[in-house]
C-alpha cells in the first residue's frame, strides 16, 4: 500500500513539473511537440530510476559532506551513458533531443529525488520513487506537449487534427510554454484542492 | 550499516572510487557503442543522399571544396550508375544566414546542375515557421515555391522579394533567403571548381546522350 503511494504520487500529487515546479528549463524548452516531451520524459525516467537505485545502494558509504558531488558524479554518468546508447542506437530521436539530454545532469528533479528520498530510503521505495516521479514527468511533458503541438499546428503525435493554416504559432513558441504551463498548473491545483 | 564518518581519508577515498567507478564505466560504455554511433551516423548521411539523388548504383570517393565566398568546405558526394556514369552529386551544402545561425544541408545535383532534391540536416529554426523549410521548398503542388526539377542557371534563386523565382515561406523571408544561399552555394562550388567540372565534362560527354 505503502509502495503503491510512493509511485502514484508522482504523477498528481507531487507531480515534479505541476507541483514541485523542478526541472523547467527541459520542460520549457522541449515541449514544441508531444513526442518530444514523450521521449525527453523517458529519458529522464530512465536516469531517475537508475540514479535512485545507485545512489540508494551506495548512501551508506558516502560520507555527508561530499554526498552532493558524488550523487552529482553518478547522475553526470547515467546521463552520459544515455546519451552515447541513444546516439548509437535511436539515432531518430537523438537528433530531435540531443541537445537536451545533457541538461538532465542539471535537472533538479533528478538530484532532488537523489538528496530527498533516495538518500534516506531503502532501495526498493527508491526505484518505485524514481520510476513514479519520472513517469510523472513524462506524463506532463508529453501533456504539456501535446497541448501546445495542438493549439500551435493542429497536430497531436504528428496526426492532424484541424489544418495547420490555422495554429496559433504562439503556442510552439517559447512563450506559448509559459501561458500552457501556467493554466495546466492551475488546473492541476485546483484539481488537488478538491 | 552506519554512515560513514566526514573525515578527510574518508572523503578523498570516497571521491576517488566513485569517480574512479564512473570513469571506468563510461570508458567501457563509450568503446562498446563507438562503432554504432559511428555506423549510424554513417547510415544516415548515407539515407539523406539516396533521398536527395536519383536511384543510382554506386557512390564515389567524397571529397570537399572550399567555396569562394565562404570559409568552410562543402563536401561532394558523386554517384555512378551500373555504368560508372554520373548520375549526380550529393552536395553537404550549408549557410550560416539562418534565422537562428547554422543550417546544413544535403543538396542533389543533376550533372547539369538541375535540382534534384534536398534534405535539410540540420537547423535551430523557429518550429512552425522557418522550420517548414524541409517541405515548403518540395511541395509539387506548388511550382512558385518547389525548387526540385529547377536549376539555378535557368531561374532566378532568389525570393520573391528580393526578385527572385522562388516564393518563400509566409513569414519567414530570412529562412527562405538563407535556404536559398545553401542551394546556390552548392551550384556554384560544383560550376566554378575547375576539377570537378574535368571529371563531370567527361562524365557528361559519356552519360549525357542516354
Amino acid at each position: 500500500m505503502n509502495q503503491m503511494k510512493n509511485f502514484t504520487k508522482g504523477f498528481i500529487k507531487e507531480n515534479p513539473v505541476f507541483v514541485l515546479l523542478l526541472g523547467m528549463c527541459p520542460t520549457l524548452g522541449v515541449t514544441s511537440s508531444a513526442i518530444n516531451g514523450l521521449g525527453m520524459g523517458l529519458a529522464t525516467t530512465f536516469v531517475l530510476l537508475m540514479s535512485n537505485i545507485v545512489i540508494s545502494a551506495i548512501k551508506n558509504v558516502i560520507p555527508s559532506k561530499v554526498k552532493i558531488p558524488s550523487f552529482i558524479v553518478v547522475i553526470a554518468s547515467l546521463v552520459t551513458v544515455v546519451e552515447l546508447v541513444m546516439q548509437a542506437y535511436l539515432p531518430a530521436l537523438y537528433k530531435s533531443l540531443g541537445l537536451f539530454i545533457p541538461l538532465i545532469v542539471v535537472n533538479c528533479i533528478v538530484l532532488g529525488r537523489a538528496e530527498a528520498f533516495a538518500s534516506k530510503n531503502t532501495l526498493v521505495s527508491s526505484a518505485i520513487d524514481g520510476l513514479g516521479m519520472g513517469l510523472g514527468f513524462a506524463f506532463a511533458l508529453t501533456l504539456l506537449g501535446a497541448a501546445r503541438e495542438f493549439l500551435g499546428s493542429g497536430k497531436i503525435f504528428d496526426i492532424a487534427i484541424f489544418p495547420e493554416d490555422y495554429g496559433m504559432l504562439l503556442f510552439v513558441l517559447a512563450p506559448g510554454a509559459f501561458i500552457v504551463l501556467g493554466y495546466l498548473i492551475a488546473l492541476i491545483n485546483r484539481m488537488n484542492k478538491a | 550499516m552506519a554512515q560513514k564518518e566526514s573525515t578527510f581519508l574518508n572523503m578523498t577515498l570516497t571521491l576517488f572510487l566513485v569517480t574512479l567507478i564512473a570513469a571506468t564505466i563510461l570508458g567501457f560504455i563509450y568503446d562498446l557503442t563507438k562503432g554504432d554511433i559511428a555506423l549510424a551516423k554513417q547510415k544516415a548521411q548515407k539515407e539523406a543522399i539516396e533521398s536527395v539523388l536519383p536511384a543510382f548504383d554506386t557512390l564515389g570517393d567524397s571529397y570537399k571544396v572550399l567555396p569562394e565566398d565562404a570559409t568552410d568546405s562543402l563536401e561532394f558526394f558523386p554517384a555512378y550508375d551500373a555504368n560508372q556514369q554520373l548520375v549526380g552529386i550529393a552536395v553537404k551544402t550549408f549557410t550560416k544566414d539562418g534565422f537562428s545561425g547554422l543550417i546544413s544541408i544535403m543538396a542533389g545535383l543533376a550533372p547539369d546542375g538541375t535540382v534534384t532534391g534536398f534534405e535539410v540536416l540540420e537547423h535551430k529554426e523557429t518550429p512552425g515557421l522557418g522550420a517548414k523549410m524541409n517541405t515548403w521548398f518540395k511541395d509539387e503542388s506548388k511550382p512558385g515555391q518547389n525548387i526540385i526539377g529547377k536549376s539555378p542557371a535557368t531561374s532566378k534563386f532568389e525570393v520573391s522579394k528580393d526578385g527572385g523565382d522562388v516564393d518563400a515561406i509566409t513569414a519567414s523571408t530570412i529562412t527562405s533567403r538563407a535556404f536559398l544561399d545553401a542551394i546556390v552555394r552548392a551550384y556554384n562550388t560544383y560550376k566554378n571548381n575547375p576539377d570537378q567540372q574535368e571529371i563531370s565534362t567527361n562524365q557528361l560527354n559519356e552519360g549525357g546522350q542516354s
